[in-house]
C-alpha cells in the first residue's frame, strides 16, 4: 500500500520535473520572460492529481508547440551575439546564478509545504481522536446522570410516597449494586434525606445514630486508610441537616454523614435543591479514598413540582437529595482503555468553572510539544465547564520525505545548471575556436598571397642579373677555351637557360594563383600557332626520327578570338613532354569542335594498331576526356551545350612515348610532381608544366585529361573555349576559299597521296587541303596509277609516303616507264627524316620533291613551289609563308619607325620596306607626336621604348590622347571625316620594338595603350603575328 | 684569283665570322633584305653602325673619364650601342653591352672602364672584319660576280 504510494508520488515528481524541463527549455528558447508565478501555482501548489495530469497534458501540448517552432529559433539565438564573447559570458553566468537561486527557493518552498501539511494532518487527527474521547466521555456521563435521576425518581416514590418506607439500606445498597452498570461513571450512589433541626432528634433516634459532620476528614486527608467514620463528631447543631440514610456499598461510609456540613456537598446540595437540576461540585479529593472525584447531587422533592416551579417552592418541596459520585481518574482511565491508539496521546481533562484557574481532574501534567487539542465536555450542569485536552505522546517525526524531494529536486536542479554552464561554456570555447580559426585562416591567406608575390618579385628580380650570366658565359664560349671547358660553359649554359625557363614558370604558376592572369582577347590563326609550335619540335622529332603530324578539323574557324600565348604555351608543354619522352612511333596533335567530337563519338571504334600514324598501339584517347565535365552524359543526352559565338576546341595529343606509370597517374597535375625523382635527371623539366596547362586550360573555360597506358604511349586531351574570329562575311565564302590567299598558286591543283595508313593520309590531305590543292587518298602505288588513268582531269602531283617509296620505288619507276602517262606529275616524297630521304634521290627519273616531315602549310608551300617552279618570287632562303603574308599585308601601308637609334631605324626600315611598305623615321618621340596628330594617314607605328627625351610609353600615351580628343570631335560632328575615307574613329596601330621580351614590359605596353610588340631585331614570324592583327587582308590596302 | 674560288673565299670568310661569333643570323636577316631595289642596303647600314658607334664611344670614354660620372648619361649611350650591335647581328658587342650595361646600373666605374675597353676591342674587331668582308664582296662585285647570300649550314 505504502509501497503504491511512493510509486505514485514519485510519478508525480517526475512528471513535474518533466514539466520544468519542458519550461525551462521553451523559457531559454525564446530567452524570454515567463509567468513564474501561475507556473508554480500550477506544477506545485495544487496535489489534486487531476488536475496535474489535465495540466501535464496541457503543458506537452505546449511544450511541443515550443519545440517545433524552436528548432529555427535556437541558430538564431546563437548568432545573436557572435562576437561579443563577454557579453555572452555573463549571460550565460547570470542565467545558471538564477537558475539555482530559483531552484533553492523552491526546494525549501516544497520542503516547508509538505512538512506544514504533515502538521496540519496530525493536528486533525488529533482533533478527532480528542472530540471522540470527549464525546465518548460526555455520552456515558449523561447516562450515568439519567439513570441517577430515575433513582432520585425512585426513593420518592418508594420512600417517601410509601408508609412505612419501602426502601431501607440494605434494600437500596443492593439495588444500587445491581445496577451500577447502568451508571458506569459513578463509583457509588447515596442518599440524604432532608432533616430539620426541629426534628433532628427525632430522626436520631429512629435510626439510631447521630449525624456528624464531615470537615475534619477534609482537613486532613493524609490517612484515608485509617478512616474511622466513628471517630467523627457529632454534627453541629444547624437549621437543617442532610445526613445519608441509603448509601450504595462502595461508598457506605458516608451514611449518618451530614452532606450540608461539607462545604462542596452543601453548596452542592442548596443548587441542586433550588435549581430542580442535576449539578455537579468542583473536582476534589473524596472522603476515604481520597481520590479526586466529582459529586452528582440531585434533590428529591415531596410531589412532582412543575418545570417553572421557584426555587422557594422547590426548597420547600425537598425531601432528600440523591448523590451520585464520579472518581473521574479512574472512569476516565476505563473508559479510555476501550479506545484504541490510547497510547498515542495524553489526556486532560479540567474543570474550567474558574477559567483563570483550571482545576485538574485526570492526566498527568507532563510537558509535551504545543500541539493541543481542547473539546468541550458538557456535563449537564450549566454551571460548571469543563473540557479535555489532548495531546501527542511523541513528538512528531523527521519529515524524512519532503526532505528528500526538495533535495532531490535540488540536485536535478544543480545538474541541469551544470549543463547549462558546460554547454554555455562549450558554445563560448567553439566560438572562440571559430574566431581564432577565422584569424588563422586570414592569416594563412595573407601568407598564400605574400608567397606568391614573394615568388613574382624574386623571380623577377633574379632574371636581371641571370642576363648577365648568361651573356657572360657566352661571351666565355667565344674565347679560347680547351674541350673540357667548353663543355663546363656549356653545361653552366644549359642550366642558365633552364634556370630561367624555371622562373618563367614559375612565375606562371604564382600569376595563376593570385588569380593575376589575364588572358589576351586577340585574333589568331589557330593553324598558323600549330605550324609554329609545330616547326618548334621539327628538328628534335627529325632527330629522333619520331613522326610529328598536325591535323585541324576543317569545322574549325580560321580566326578565332583568345590569348594564342596561352594556347602555344599548353600545347608547347604537351608536346614537350611527348617529344621528350617518344623513342619511336609517333606524336600526334588533332583540333576538333567538342561538337564534331560528341557527333561521332558512338561510332568511334577503338583504335587498333593500324589506324594509328605511326601503326604502334596508343592510349585510348576516348578515356582521356572521359572525366570532363562538359561530355558527362546523363541517360543518353549529353549536357553539353555551347552558345552559337563561343568555339569549343578540344585539343589531343597522341604519343607512343613511355606512358606514365600507373601509381603516377593520380598526381600528374600537381605542380613541380614528377613520375619519379629519376625522370629529372634524364629528361629535365621541373614538372610544373602540367600544372600550369591545367590553370590555364581551366582559365579558357576548358579542362585538361588524359589516358595513358605504361610502354604503350600517353594521350593528353584539354577543351579551350574561343570564340570565333570569322567576320560572317567570310564564313559565307566558298569553303576552298578558306585558305590564305597567299597559296593561291596552288589552287586547282590536284594530288594523289598513296598511303596505306588512314590516319596518316587525312594529315596529308588535310595540309596539302589547306594550299588549296585537290587531295585523293589511295592506299597503293597501283591504285595511284590506274587513278590517275581513268581519273578525269590531271593530277598535278603524286604524294607517296616513304614508307612506300622505299617498298616499292623500283616498281613504281618502272612501270612508270613502261606506260607514261600523258602529264607526268611530279612525284612528292613525304619523308620522316632528313636523312632517310637521301636514297630516295638515286632513280632514274626526274628528282622528286622530298618533303621532310612534319608537314607545315608554309614548308610545304615553299618546297612545293621550289619543286614546282611556281611562284617564284622570293629568294630560295626566305621561304615560308610569313613573308609571302607580309608582302601582302604590307603592301603600300604608311608607316612610321620610331628610333632613336639610326641603325636600328634604318634596319627596322629595310625590313618594312622589303614588305613593300611605305616608311617614314623617325628619330625621336616628339617629333612622332607631331606626325601622328589626326588626321594623318599612317597606318601603322612601329615605337622604340627606350628613348631620351620622350620614351614610347609616353609618346603612346599622347598619341592615344589625340586619338580620343578626335574621335570625340567626330561623335560630336565637329571634325569632318573627309580627310580619311573610311575613318569613323582613330586608332592606330602603335608596336612597341623592344629587345626586352620580359613579361612585364610587354604588360607596359598594353597598358599604355600598345597595341602589340615586336622584339628588335625583326623576325619575320613574329613581326607577321602582330601585323596580321590589325591588317586583316590586301583587299583593305587598296580602299 | 677566280671568281669561283673568290666566292668559295667570301663563303669561308663568312662562314668563320658566324664560327667565331662575331656575327649572328641577324646579320643574315640584314642581307635577306638588300635586294634589286636597295643593292647597297647590308654596307649602308653598316657604315652608319661605323659611324653611330665611333661616335658613342667616344661619348662613353669621354662620360667615363669624368671626374663624377654621371651614370644617368652613359647607359642611354650603352644601350643604344646594344641596340645597334644587335640590329646588325654583331653578336659579341651586343653581349658586351649587355654585360657593360650591368656594371652601369651597379655604377661600378672599374669595371665599367675595364668593360669599355672590352666592347671598344670587340668593335674593332667587329669592324675590321666587314670591311674585309666588304671588301671581298667589291671584289667579287668588281670582277662581275654575283654576291650569294650566306646559307649557315653548320
Amino acid at each position: 500500500m505504502s509501497l503504491l504510494h511512493v510509486l505514485g508520488f514519485g510519478v508525480k515528481i517526475g512528471n513535474f520535473f518533466w514539466m520544468l524541463c519542458c519550461w525551462f527549455v521553451s523559457w531559454f528558447v525564446d530567452g524570454g520572460i515567463e509567468d513564474k508565478s501561475s507556473l508554480l501555482a500550477g506544477s506545485v501548489g495544487d496535489p489534486e492529481k487531476t488536475k496535474m495530469t489535465t495540466m501535464k497534458k496541457k503543458n506537452k501540448m505546449w511544450f511541443w508547440n515550443r519545440i517545433s517552432s524552436s528548432g529555427l529559433k535556437i541558430p538564431s539565438f546563437s548568432y545573436q551575439f557572435p562576437g561579443s564573447v563577454k557579453f555572452n559570458k555573463t549571460f550565460w553566468r547570470n542565467v545558471v546564478i538564477g537558475w539555482i537561486v530559483f531552484w533553492v527557493l523552491v526546494s525549501i518552498w516544497t520542503l516547508w509545504y509538505f512538512s506544514s501539511h504533515a502538521m496540519e494532518k496530525r493536528k486533525e487527527t488529533l482533533a478527532s481522536m480528542c472530540d471522540e474521547r470527549a464525546r465518548m466521555l460526555q455520552d456515558q456521563f449523561n447516562v450515568s446522570m439519567n439513570h441517577i435521576q430515575a433513582m432520585s425518581i425512585l426513593i420518592s416514590t418508594f420512600h417517601h410516597g410509601k408508609f412505612p418506607s419501602a426502601i431501607d439500606q440494605r434494600t437500596f445498597s443492593e439495588y444500587t449494586d445491581r445496577t451500577s452498570f447502568e451508571r458506569p461513571l459513578t463509583s457509588g450512589v447515596a442518599y440524604a434525606v432532608r432533616v430539620l433541626h426541629s426534628e433532628r432528634e427525632e430522626f436520631e433516634r429512629q435510626q439510631g445514630w447521630t449525624i456528624r459532620r464531615m470537615d475534619s476528614h477534609e482537613q486532613n486527608p493524609a490517612h484515608k486508610d485509617d478512616y474511622d467514620p466513628e471517630a467523627l463528631e457529632p454534627s453541629p447543631v444547624q437549621e437543617e441537616y442532610a445526613p445519608v440514610i441509603f448509601a450504595q456499598d462502595t461508598v457506605s461510609h458516608v451514611v449518618s454523614l451530614d452532606m450540608l456540613s461539607g462545604k462542596e456537598d452543601r453548596e452542592n446540595v442548596l443548587r441542586a435543591r433550588s435549581s430542580g437540576k442535576g449539578v455537579l461540585t468542583a473536582p476534589f479529593p473524596l472522603i476515604k479514598t481520597n481520590r479526586l472525584g466529582v459529586i452528582l447531587t440531585f434533590a428529591v422533592y415531596k410531589r412532582d413540582l412543575p418545570s417553572n416551579a421557584t426555587p422557594k417552592e422547590r426548597i420547600e418541596a425537598t425531601n432528600g437529595y440523591l448523590g451520585g459520585v464520579f472518581d473521574i481518574e479512574s472512569l476516565v482511565e476505563n473508559l479510555l482503555h476501550q479506545l484504541a491508539s490510547k497510547q498515542t496521546i495524553l489526556v486532560n481533562v479540567y474543570d474550567t468553572t474558574n477559567s483563570s484557574q483550571p482545576i485538574s481532574m485526570y492526566g498527568s501534567n507532563v510537558s509535551a510539544d504545543g500541539l493541543e487539542r481542547v473539546s468541550p465536555l458538557i456535563f449537564g450542569d450549566p454551571f460548571r465547564n469543563h473540557e479535555m485536552r489532548c495531546r501527542f505522546k511523541q513528538k512528531p517525526p523527521w519529515p524524512v520525505l519532503p526532505m528528500m524531494i526538495s533535495l532531490g529536486m535540488l540536485v536535478i536542479a544543480l545538474l541541469i545548471a551544470h549543463i547549462i554552464h558546460a554547454t554555455a561554456n562549450r558554445i563560448i570555447k567553439v566560438q572562440e575556436d571559430c574566431d581564432k580559426m577565422e584569424l588563422l585562416k586570414k592569416k594563412a591567406e595573407a601568407a598564400d598571397v605574400a608567397k606568391s608575390q614573394f615568388l613574382a618579385t624574386v623571380s623577377h628580380e633574379i632574371r636581371t642579373p641571370m642576363n648577365g650570366v648568361l651573356g657572360m658565359l657566352h661571351m666565355l664560349m667565344d674565347t679560347e677555351l680547351d674541350v673540357t671547358q667548353l663543355d663546363y660553359v656549356r653545361t653552366a649554359q644549359a642550366s642558365g637557360k633552364a634556370l630561367v625557363s624555371l622562373i618563367n614558370e614559375v612565375l606562371d604558376q604564382a600569376k595563376i594563383e593570385s588569380g593575376k592572369l589575364e588572358l589576351e582577347e586577340v585574333r589568331f590563326d589557330l593553324r598558323g600557332i600549330l605550324d609554329d609550335v609545330l616547326s618548334l619540335f621539327s628538328a628534335k622529332s627529325q632527330q629522333k626520327g619520331v613522326e610529328l603530324a598536325v591535323y585541324i578539323s576543317d569545322r574549325v574557324p580560321e580566326m578565332l578570338i583568345g590569348d594564342p600565348g596561352r594556347f602555344r604555351q599548353i600545347l608547347t608543354n604537351l608536346m614537350g613532354n611527348s617529344i621528350k619522352f617518344t623513342e619511336k612511333g609517333h606524336i600526334f596533335v588533332t583540333v576538333n569542335l567538342v561538337e564534331e567530337l560528341l557527333e561521332s563519338i558512338d561510332g568511334e571504334t577503338a583504335s587498333s594498331s593500324e589506324s594509328t600514324l605511326s601503326g604502334l598501339l596508343v592510349a585510348d584517347r576516348q578515356k582521356s576526356w572521359k572525366n570532363f565535365k562538359a561530355f558527362s552524359s546523363s541517360n543518353g543526352h549529353r549536357s553539353f551545350a555551347s552558345s552559337p559565338p563561343d568555339i569549343n576546341l578540344i585539343v589531343s595529343v597522341e604519343d607512343t612515348g613511355v606512358g606514365i606509370p600507373l601509381e603516377a597517374q593520380s598526381r600528374i597535375f600537381t605542380p613541380f610532381m614528377q613520375v619519379g625523382p629519376s625522370i629529372s635527371r634524364t629528361h629535365g623539366g621541373t614538372g610544373i608544366g602540367l600544372s600550369i596547362s591545367k590553370c590555364l586550360a581551366g582559365l579558357m573555360k576548358g579542362e585538361i585529361g588524359f589516358s595513358s597506358t605504361p610502354k604503350v604511349g600517353s594521350t593528353f586531351t584539354f577543351t579551350a573555349v574561343f570564340s570565333n574570329g570569322m567576320q560572317p562575311t567570310e564564313r559565307k565564302s566558298d569553303p576552298q576559299n578558306n585558305n590564305q590567299p597567299i597559296f593561291s598558286e596552288f589552287r586547282g591543283m590536284k594530288a594523289v597521296v598513296v598511303d596505306h595508313r588512314p590516319a596518316r593520309a587525312q594529315v596529308s590531305w588535310y595540309h596539302f587541303q589547306r594550299l588549296g590543292i585537290r587531295v585523293e587518298v589511295v592506299s597503293c602505288v597501283e591504285q595511284a596509277l590506274r587513278y590517275m588513268k581513268t581519273g578525269t582531269g590531271t593530277v598535278n602531283m603524286i604524294l607517296i609516303e616513304q614508307e612506300i617509296w622505299n617498298r616499292e620505288a623500283d616498281a613504281f619507276i618502272k612501270k612508270l616507264h613502261k606506260d607514261p602517262l600523258v602529264q607526268s606529275p611530279k612525284l612528292v616524297l613525304l619523308a620522316k627524316s632528313v636523312d632517310s630521304s637521301i636514297d630516295a634521290l638515286s632513280t632514274g627519273i626526274d628528282p622528286p620533291i622530298v618533303i621532310v616531315k612534319p608537314l607545315r602549310a608554309s614548308m610545304l608551300a615553299a618546297t612545293l613551289q621550289r619543286g614546282l617552279g611556281i611562284g617564284n618570287r622570293e629568294t630560295p632562303q626566305h621561304k615560308g609563308p610569313p613573308a609571302l603574308i607580309l608582302r601582302n599585308l604590307l603592301h603600300g601601308r604608311k608607316i612610321l619607325i620610331v628610333d632613336d637609334n639610326n641603325v636600328n631605324l634604318r634596319v627596322a626600315a629595310g625590313a618594312l620596306k622589303k614588305y613593300g611598305a611605305d616608311v617614314v623615321c623617325s628619330e625621336s618621340g616628339i617629333k612622332a607626336i607631331s606626325l601622328l596628330k589626326p588626321p594623318h594617314e599612317f597606318d601603322a607605328c612601329f615605337m622604340d621604348i627606350q628613348m631620351p627625351e620622350m620614351d614610347g610609353f609616353e609618346a603612346t600615351r599622347k598619341i592615344r590622347d589625340m586619338e580620343e580628343e578626335m574621335n570625340k570631335k567626330i561623335k560630336n560632328g565637329e571634325a569632318l571625316i573627309v580627310e580619311n575615307g573610311n575613318k569613323s574613329s582613330w586608332h592606330l596601330p602603335v608596336l612597341a620594338m623592344t629587345a626586352d621580351v620580359i613579361q612585364a614590359t610587354h604588360e607596359e605596353c598594353l597598358k599604355c595603350g600598345m597595341d602589340g610588340y615586336v622584339s628588335k631585331p625583326f623576325e619575320a614570324e613574329q613581326l607577321y603575328r602582330e601585323v596580321s592583327r590589325f591588317f586583316n587582308s590586301p583587299s583593305d590596302t587598296e580602299s | 684569283m677566280g671568281l669561283v674560288k673568290m666566292q668559295k673565299s667570301l663563303q669561308d670568310y663568312t662562314k668563320s665570322l658566324f664560327l667565331e661569333g662575331i656575327l649572328d643570323s641577324q646579320f643574315l636577316q640584314l642581307q635577306q633584305l638588300q635586294d634589286e631595289s636597295n643593292p647597297d642596303f647590308v654596307s649602308q647600314v653598316v657604315t652608319l653602325f661605323f659611324q653611330d658607334s665611333d661616335r658613342i664611344l667616344n661619348d662613353l670614354s669621354l662620360s667615363l673619364d669624368q671626374q663624377v660620372v654621371d651614370f644617368k648619361k652613359v647607359d642611354p649611350h650603352v644601350h643604344q650601342l646594344k641596340g645597334s650591335s644587335s640590329s646588325i647581328g654583331a653578336q659579341r658587342v651586343k653581349n658586351a653591352c649587355v654585360v657593360f650595361r650591368n656594371f652601369c646600373e651597379q655604377q661600378n666605374i672599374e669595371a665599367c672602364h675595364r668593360w669599355l675597353q672590352q666592347v671598344k676591342q670587340e668593335y674593332y674587331l667587329v669592324k675590321n672584319r666587314l670591311e674585309t668582308l666588304f671588301k671581298l664582296e667589291q671584289q667579287i662585285v668588281a670582277s662581275g660576280g654575283m654576291i650569294v647570300a650566306f646559307e649557315p649550314g653548320f
